[in-house]
């Protein structure tokens, strides 16, 4: 029980660490979580993208003269975590407002925070509906198109195929199951003569791509619609291309034209796939082309889906903070509702009704191009047309 | 019906692919009793350098040799890792080298990232292995057929090096009885190297097996780590032959179990390991464990009670922690809080594994019941704090009760295998029980009332609670009960001979740590105001493992060291770098060869040498009472 000396020591130790910190008072803080550690592969590029946000803001003479600082913590993907790097932000750091957030789960917990302190955040990549919906609340707002607005985009695409025996594969969690629901929901309202005839779940991150690939070939369906994404997607593809799955079918696939999940597959990318994502290559408008020449500049890379992600986080982050000329979380809510604001992927509104932003995504073809795996016949989907109406966004969200 | 056949053909290729690294672990724990958590560690970094050899390399020789000299590559690192880690400490307290094996992995985990890069990497396929072959209108890899055929080759030669070679009758004679082995006068260092390296041979030879089908990333390992311990354990420790039928059981009943329960993925191999064992306690083809010539327990310093002055000091460390709110801010409050919780979950494993001998590796199913209570009775009943916080953890107790009652019938790593089964069982339940547990969204909103609400109220909450607990199970240890449980763990027989029933009196510590856990939970909710299955999940059982051992498990209450010092430093460093696995891998690494006994059991003996140095103050304090037998 001499314990406790030590605990007090760490204790002061971390205080000492957190005074440290605390950065120049004219300043105006973001405190940015995010899995780093965990999912680097997209959380690399989306670094990038908001430090370039940040560099632009500050050199653009900052947010009404005052400089931009964000505050970086990793949340090694736990929600946990996540909630005691929120708390050592607000606390410690005294942050105007909390950014970020890969993993729904981790998002939510963030947002829960947010709603019990009173703090602003601005979940940048939490696809989960219940965020600005079944779980929404006044604090929280979300940036990336969610999983009802990319399902309804694809719907509007797969809808018209011919195929009436469909099947599923999806991760098994809340993600892969809500997307389906949706996809399935929103599918047999535009075509009620289809059938389901096969659903798989693979645990996410542990698919045995064998085994799934051959039942869903069993089932005989027209066509499949894939969630999964990552090493998954991989896999699932290799044993597709082996075996045949894809021979013959039609394909729909969330998030597979991203630039971070299509890359890996290089010559193995299946051709034909309808898929959302992210063509940077083909993308020819004024806003986009800025974006990417400012990127390539200063990082010599490409930029990923994340890379957008991170950036207009910070940019729009910035935008709210000029309006509300001021750090007060109500001021900042006020601010954010209905404010419009330019993006790489033309203008973006951030909703009153539900916190969404009007963000959109690309929906296209993937082909292979020497040995690369790209995205074809491709056209931007805005975000604001693919929402249910507000009469059953209202039915959906919880009143504040 | 040939689609049945390409099923099972399917499940086969998988299975080899799993035998393989299982067959590396198995062999590996039967002879040293490491727990190798890194396996799977060298499995990805067998990979990931298999990955870079065959993309430097061309043509087919190019590809097969890159594969093999990955894996001679990985096995050399292995010999390395051996010599220079492991071998200090085999005789540390037992599983111990859990917690070097398990800093080994953390780092890997960064250290490939910042080698390789953070995408996903995909390799070429096998030259001559790239297409499929027509089986009545099926199409099977020939990849598929490769491994199939690999299977059995790899088993056939492991079966003739263990049954023809002077080594292998070693290997057998170490994995029945290595203290009559090293009696003999085999030398058993070098036994256990070339064990060790062969073991991390065919893990790699796994990892880089996989490069024609799967991407190369850094959580690789956690993938499969669990997974082969678990087709391991079913086959039975030690038993190759075991290991592959455990593949196949576990590859087969996947592959068509999710013809009819698509989902079943996800907890199937734990159902197959709780059955078995309960069924079969050493597995299919294990032998029940030849008895420990050792104490497994204490050897040099018999426990005692804290003497007036060392109550008075802890007395005083207490208040002065029960002061941290006068100069602190609230994220200190916090993070004193979370601390203070993770001390009452520490402790309670610590009482388990200590006390009793019975080394859990799924003790955070207890914690996430407590916390899971607390959510169903503030959410669904909306019963106020107080009267959560008393009822909530007896959710853990009743998890505890009906688990431990089949778990403390097993020992050893059965034990510990089984309670890791039921966590992971209680984690799915969690996971997918959507309408109920919100599934992997959790369940949001338990904030605490208003009492406790303030930082320092709550601070002064998981303090006073902390206390209380760690001075319970202290009072415990000197009790009749605790002497009871020290008996049954250092000799079975004996304390039955006395009268002692050794499966009740380990059912109800089993109870008890299981409810203390559930407080520790119930605490934990109402601070981060939300339950995720992640609560329940491995990475939480391990973290309690690792901070009893790095307290050190021979000491009385060194989990309440190990706890502030881990969780202290993991908040920390997560706060300060990215690459917190690798700082917090390496840290580990150094604590597990400078204090082999732990922190509080190195301090304990440096305390006790300066006692003996000077004259003894007292005869029975220098006599090392329990090294007997």
């Amino acid at each position: 029980m001499r314990a406790r000396n030590v605990f007090v020591g760490a204790a002061f130790a971390l205080l000492a660490g957190g005074m440290a910190h605390s950065a120049l008072a004219q300043d105006i803080k973001i405190g940015e979580i995010n899995s780093y550690s965990l999912l680097p592969a997209f959380t690399e590029p989306y670094r990038k993208g908001w430090q370039l946000a940040t560099e632009e803001i500050n050199a653009a003479g900052g947010i009404n003269g005052k400089k931009l600082v964000v505050i970086s913590k990793d949340d090694g993907g736990k929600p946990a975590d996540a909630q005691t790097a929120a708390n050592e932000l607000v606390s410690s750091e005294g942050v105007a407002m909390l950014a970020g957030t890969f993993l729904s789960n981790i998002g939510l917990a963030v947002s829960d925070f947010a709603n019990q302190k009173k703090v602003f955040f601005l979940a940048a990549e939490p696809l989960t509906d219940a965020i600005t919906w079944s779980k929404g609340n006044k604090y929280t707002f979300r940036l990336r198109p969610s999983n009802y607005m990319q399902a309804a985009m694809l719907v509007e695409a797969a809808s018209k195929l011919p195929a009436k025996r469909w099947a599923t594969i999806a991760p098994n969690y809340e993600y892969g199951q809500s997307a389906v629901a949706v996809f399935k929901k929103l599918m047999s309202e535009k075509r009620p003569d289809i059938q389901w005839v096969d659903e798989q779940w693979p645990p996410q991150g542990k698919i045995d791509a064998g085994p799934v690939v051959q039942a869903v070939a069993a089932a005989n369906p027209e066509a499949i619609l894939n969630v999964t994404f990552g090493a998954d997607l991989v896999k699932l593809v290799r044993e597709g291309n082996t075996r045949g799955l894809f021979k013959g079918r039609e394909v729909v696939s969330f998030l597979t034209g991203e630039p971070e999940y299509l890359d890996p597959l290089k010559e193995e990318t299946p051709e034909g796939w309808i898929v959302t994502g992210y063509p940077w290559y083909s993308i020819k408008t004024p806003e986009h082309d800025a974006f990417l020449k400012a990127y390539q500049a200063k990082y010599n890379d490409y930029p990923r889906l994340g890379s957008i992600v991170g950036y207009q986080t910070i940019k729009s982050a910035a935008a709210i903070l000029a309006k509300a000329g001021s750090t007060d979380p109500e001021k900042l809510i006020a601010a954010a509702e209905g404010l419009s604001m330019p993006s790489p992927f033309g203008e973006i509104t951030f909703r009153k009704i539900d916190h969404q932003s009007t963000l959109g995504a690309y929906v296209g073809k993937t082909a292979l191009k020497d040995g690369k795996g790209v995205m074809v016949d491709s056209s931007y989907k805005k975000g604001a047309d693919y929402l249910p109406t507000d009469a059953e966004v209202e039915k959906l969200r919880p009143k504040d | 019906m040939a689609f049945y056949v390409a099923q099972f053909l399917t499940g086969l290729a998988s299975a080899a692919s799993l035998f393989l690294v299982a067959s590396g672990l198995s062999i590996i724990f039967g002879v040293t009793r490491i727990v190798n958590f890194a396996h799977g560690a060298f499995y990805m970094i067998g990979a990931y350098i298999a990955f870079t050899l065959t993309e430097r390399l061309s043509g087919a020789f190019g590809f097969w040799g890159g594969i093999v000299l990955a894996a001679l590559a990985v096995a050399m690192i292995g010999i390395i890792v051996e010599m220079v880690l492991l071998r200090r400490i085999y005789h540390a307290p037992e599983l111990f080298q859990l917690l070097a094996t398990f800093g080994l992995t953390l780092m890997v985990e960064d250290l490939v990232v910042l080698i390789w890069g953070p995408d996903d990497l995909v390799g070429r396929r096998a030259p001559g292995f790239k297409g499929a072959i027509d089986f009545f209108g099926q199409n099977i890899p020939s990849y598929d057929l490769f491994l199939i055929v690999l299977g059995p080759v790899v088993l056939g030669i492991l079966w003739l090096l263990f049954q023809r070679t002077r080594w292998g009758v070693l290997v057998r004679a170490a994995t029945q009885d290595r203290d009559m082995v090293a009696a003999l006068g085999v030398n058993q260092k070098w036994l256990f190297t070339s064990v060790f390296a062969v073991g991390v041979f065919l893990a790699a030879l796994g990892g880089a097996l996989q490069i024609p089908r799967d991407a190369v990333h850094h959580a690789m390992d956690l993938r499969i780590i669990v997974e082969v311990f678990v087709v391991v354990v079913i086959g039975g420790l030690g038993s190759i032959v075991g290991a592959f039928v455990a593949a196949v059981l576990v590859s087969e009943l996947n592959a068509f179990g999710i013809l009819i329960f698509p989902k079943i993925s996800i907890i199937l191999v734990f159902l197959v390991m709780a059955v078995v064992l309960i069924v079969r306690p050493w597995g299919l083809f294990g032998r029940p464990e030849a008895a420990a010539r050792k104490t497994p327990g204490l050897t040099v310093n018999p426990w005692r009670p804290l003497t007036p002055n060392e109550r008075l000091a802890a007395l005083a460390a207490l208040v002065i922690a029960a002061t941290l709110p006068l100069f602190a801010g609230n994220y200190a409050l916090t993070v004193g809080s979370e601390i203070a919780i993770f001390v009452i979950f520490a402790v309670s494993l610590h009482f388990l594994m200590s006390v009793g001998g019975l080394a859990s590796f799924g003790h955070a199913a207890y914690f996430g019941l407590g916390a899971y209570g607390i959510a169903f009775l503030a959410k669904m009943a909306g019963l106020p704090m107080i009267v959560c916080l008393l009822l909530g953890p007896l959710l853990g107790c009743l998890g505890a009760a009906v688990f431990g009652f089949f778990a403390v019938q097993l020992s050893g790593v059965y034990f510990a295998m089984l309670t890791l089964a039921f966590a992971q069982i209680v984690w799915s339940i969690a996971f997918q029980w959507v309408d109920v547990t919100g599934g992997d969204n959790g369940i949001l909103g338990l904030w605490p009332s208003s009492w406790a609400a303030s930082p320092p109220h709550f601070y002064w909450l998981a303090l006073g609670v902390a206390a209380l607990v760690t001075i319970a199970l202290r009072a415990m240890v000197f009790s009749p009960f605790g002497y009871a449980l020290r008996a049954t763990r250092d000799s079975t027989l004996r304390s039955e001979a006395i009268g002692i029933d050794a499966k009740r009196i380990r059912w109800t510590a089993f109870v008890i740590a299981g409810t203390t856990a559930g407080i520790g939970g119930a605490l934990f909710a109402y601070l981060k105001g939300s339950v995720f299955p992640d609560n329940l999940g491995i990475s939480l059982s391990v973290d309690a493992l690792v901070m009893v051992l790095l307290g050190g498990v021979e000491t009385v209450s060194g989990a309440v060291i190990g706890a502030i010092v881990y969780k202290a430093l993991n908040i920390w460093l997560i706060s300060q770098t990215d690459l917190s696995k690798l700082v917090l891998g390496g840290f580990i690494m150094l604590i597990v060869v400078v204090f082999p006994k732990g922190i509080v059991g190195m301090l304990e003996m440096l305390a006790q040498r300066r006692k003996k140095a000077s004259p003894p103050a007292s005869p029975l304090l220098a006599k090392p009472i329990e090294s007997a037998e």
